[in-house]
């Protein structure tokens, strides 16, 4: 979890005073993201207070799979899919289905040959690489932060 | 503002990519299917269901096709599409972050 995802407690500058006042857990459960912030309290009731309204309010709490995903936006992650293909790329946008748009996409497809005589089995890999990439959702079988290598 | 900037500014977008498609009707894409054939060709049309209108297509891949050399336009069922390949400076990538959050959270209200 990067910094700018961790819960906040939301600050809200005093317009008549350049003194910082912070409100503890905000009634309606909502953090903002970092940059702007926007706190709305029914428990403040005090005129005078300037609310800056932020463009995209996010709750940061993880309650579903799909949440998980959302903290992967804009992060390299790791798609395993049918047909033994796995993709490597940025992730720019998903949905519920698990259609994504992936960025500078490097898509590996594993082979296995097996020797008519020795029956071994000869694993090949053919990679690729695509600038912008849109996968259908149905093919997709996991999702997950890159895998590290040595 | 550009056509998927205005459609995503509303709040109804719990269909991000059928208005991210949307947006490239015109340009050049490649569409692979799940059984390995790559078209390439413009992208004509699109609908809820992703189903894709290409027009003046042709095929990518060399080893990988039936000859289609007298088919020039061609609709595309959703389901049987793996990839689509995208021009990556058509593609406003920030826009998107933006809009599949926004999806994520219209999704679980």
């Amino acid at each position: 979890v990067t910094g700018d995802r961790k819960t906040r407690i939301c600050e809200v500058s005093l317009p008549q005073n350049s003194s910082l006042c912070r409100f503890g857990d905000v009634e309606d459960g909502k953090v903002w993201k970092g940059g702007e912030w926007y706190c709305l309290s029914s428990r403040s009731g005090l005129p005078g207070w300037h609310f800056i309204p932020l463009q995209q309010p996010t709750t940061n709490t993880v309650e579903e799979p799909l949440d998980l995903i959302r903290l992967s936006l804009d992060e390299r992650i790791y798609v395993k899919m049918r047909n033994d293909r796995e993709l490597r790329g940025r992730l720019h946008a998903y949905d519920q289905h698990l259609n994504m748009i992936l960025g500078d996409v490097e898509e590996t497809v594993t082979t296995v040959e097996i020797d008519e005589e020795t029956y071994e089995e000869l694993y090949k890999s053919t990679k690729r690489n695509i600038p912008m990439l849109f996968v259908r959702g149905d093919g997709v079988v996991l999702v997950a932060p890159p895998l590290r290598v040595g | 503002m550009s056509l998927l900037a205005l459609t995503l500014a509303c709040r109804c977008v719990f269909q991000l990519f059928y208005s991210f498609f949307k947006s490239l009707v015109g340009k050049d894409v490649v569409v692979e299917l799940k059984n390995d054939l790559s078209i390439c060709g413009t992208l004509h049309s699109v609908d809820q269901y992703l189903n894709i209108k290409l027009t003046d297509i042709s095929v990518t891949d060399p080893e990988k096709y039936p000859h289609m050399l007298s088919v020039k336009n061609c609709f595309i069922r959703g389901s049987v599409v793996r990839y689509v390949q995208l021009p990556a400076d058509e593609v406003d990538t920030q826009l998107l972050q933006d809009a599949a959050r926004k999806e994520a959270m219209q999704q679980k209200q």
